[in-house]
């Protein structure tokens, strides 16, 4: 599977990642490189085969259940939770405009 | 006191008998972790203070004749993805080189209930994406016992630390072999428990359906008594599992005469000899101990690399979505918000975590779901019901853990496909989710270690940790 730069491009677009076109460039010969050997996948037959999300074993289905309580331990107040942001104020994590008037 | 000799029993031993206070310990590693560091690499940040602190608690615990934990006074190294409280936590990443975060991995909240001594955060690839540890923003570590050499990756500085003798274990993560790929390239022995043994609460997300944290350990038995101290329910992580976590320490001393090991020989038949004769060697020493040894076929084996990095990459895409210049400390500007969030991700993002991003992405969108992620997911079930199958008929499997010692810095990270084919060996146990483990089996002629890697079924850990303990007293 060859990827085209425009491709590239597109993708880079989708998961909101900046790229310069060298690196678009390298992206696209790498990214094709691995999609060809991921080609071999389209051999194997795998009629009826129900997909695997996640690991399972005997009682894995229940193990994640539980009783239904607020759990204190994990909430942040508000000061340790902008405590990491890039810019902050008046309790509210700040952004460049998003609504033009 | 040689920081590099001890072992969680002989500290035990020594607080004990009063040969040392934990403090004494704390104060040498700390002095010997800030000397040799420079040499390796291999810690990003070293936390004296922290160290210091868990130590006094610990000798005091002792004057008040209090149980302080089975890693009491024990120095410990944690891989910097798995966050610590109030100290920093990079991820390897210069995204987030000044995020501290606001609680600890549930990982980490047992090593400090435990006793444990925080030395410092190890060096890794970044967000664990790496065989080499050469992605990392912090600069890549060294082998301690070659320094030309990669340590291996992810968990590279994790590996290090314990082969250099800067601490005596360290937590590590695997995802596709990032624990047992580094043990067997420094010569150490490390630990993937099955999916779900230990929480992976407050370890940052790379692909939460593989992801795992893990000890290493200079002796199996340390690493045993590690995972006991980390591994068990926790209702912070929902996959985290409930079954009991027994002590590994005592049940590893059973023998292993007549246990049944599997050879699957798709492992085998393209294995280098300078590997392979090692590997040979350990198989007979387990024979020699009563083992029986019996060929074994996984036969989905070959589509394993393939089926791994549609998944990851597929789960890393989502999980590193979040880093968008708001909440994580970095951000470039922009006059507008979209801009932000690609210039953010496009500037601070390495190479290694942006061809996954733009992979992972790729497989997921629109058209192609179905081909790939789907398809992959179907590809993993048959790949964990081959080793369904193959315990059905044996107790352990015995396999490489890489088709190579460690290779030159360098050598190899020009060319990330083949980077990513030599992870054949370690990322299926991580897709079936089942235990698996990397412990020392000699050096080739050129003295570098190579490991020899040991796989049993869901929650048999006692199990491989018994062939890893009997194998290892054996050899010495």
């Amino acid at each position: 599977m060859e990827l085209s730069k425009d491709q590239v491009r597109k993708v880079a677009a989708l998961a909101n990642l900046q790229l310069s076109e060298a690196e678009m460039e390298r992206m696209a010969a790498d990214i094709s490189g691995v999609l060809t050997h991921m080609e071999q996948l389209t051999a194997l037959d795998t009629t009826g085969v129900e997909p695997m999300a996640q690991v399972l074993y005997p009682d894995s289905a229940t193990a994640s259940l539980r009783e239904d309580e607020v759990r204190t331990k994990t909430v942040l107040g508000t000061e340790a939770a902008l405590k990491n942001s890039a810019l902050s104020g008046s309790g509210h994590f700040k952004v460049p405009k998003v609504i033009e008037r | 006191m040689n920081v590099a000799q001890l072992s969680i029993s002989s500290i035990q031993k020594g607080l004990r008998e009063k040969q040392f206070s934990a403090l004494e310990i704390a104060q040498e590693a700390n002095r010997f972790a800030a000397q040799e560091n420079p040499l390796t690499n291999a810690y990003i940040t070293l936390s004296p203070e922290a160290a210091l602190a868990a130590a006094k608690r610990v000798d005091e615990q002792l004057e008040q004749g209090q149980d302080p934990g089975l890693l009491a006074g024990v120095p410990v190294g944690i891989k910097d993805v798995i966050s610590t409280e109030g100290i920093r936590t990079t991820c390897a990443s210069r995204l987030l080189e000044y995020y501290i975060p606001p609680y600890d991995a549930t990982a980490v909240e047992r090593l400090k209930q435990h006793g444990a001594l925080p030395i410092g955060k190890a060096n890794c690839d970044e967000f664990a994406m790496g065989s080499s540890n050469e992605n990392s923003a912090f600069g890549p570590v060294k082998n301690p016992v070659a320094l030309d050499r990669v340590p291996g990756g992810s968990s590279g500085g994790s590996a290090a630390v314990v082969a250099q003798g800067t601490a005596v274990v360290s937590l590590g993560s695997d995802t596709g072999g990032s624990i047992r790929q580094p043990a067997s390239f420094c010569g150490v022995v490390g630990v993937t428990p099955t999916y779900g043994r230990v929480s992976r609460y407050g370890l940052v997300a790379f692909a939460s359906s593989l992801d795992h944290i893990g000890p290493f350990a200079r002796t199996v038995e340390d690493a045993a008594l590690l995972l006991e101290a980390i591994a068990g329910k926790d209702p912070l992580d929902a996959t985290s599992a409930a079954a009991p976590v027994p002590s590994y320490a005592n049940e590893m001393k059973q023998d292993v005469r007549g246990l049944r090991l599997g050879i699957p020989k798709e492992y085998f038949a393209d294995l280098p000899a300078e590997t392979g004769v090692l590997l040979e060697a350990a198989l007979r020493q387990l024979q020699a101990l009563g083992c029986t040894v019996e060929d074994i076929s996984l036969p989905h084996t070959r589509y394993a690399v393939d089926c791994y990095y549609i998944l990851a990459t597929a789960e890393a895409s989502s999980n590193l979505a979040r880093y968008d210049g708001v909440r994580y400390t970095a951000r470039a500007e922009a006059p507008n918000l979209i801009e932000m969030y690609r210039n953010t991700r496009g500037q601070f993002f390495g190479a290694e975590c942006k061809r996954r991003i733009m992979l992972g992405t790729y497989v997921l969108s629109h058209g192609y779901y179905d081909a790939y992620y789907r398809k992959a997911q179907q590809v993993r079930a048959l790949i964990a019901k081959d080793y369904a199958e193959a315990f059905g008929k044996v107790d352990a499997l015995i396999a490489p853990v890489s088709p190579t010692p460690a290779f030159k810095l360098g050598e190899k990270i020009a060319n990330p496909l083949e980077m990513y084919l030599a992870d054949i060996y370690t990322l299926t146990g991580d897709l079936a989710g089942i235990p698996c483990m990397s412990v020392p089996c000699g050096n080739t002629e050129a003295g570098l270690p190579v490991g020899m890697q040991i796989l049993t079924n869901h929650f048999e850990e006692s199990l491989m940790f018994r062939v890893a303990y009997q194998y290892e007293q054996a050899r010495a």
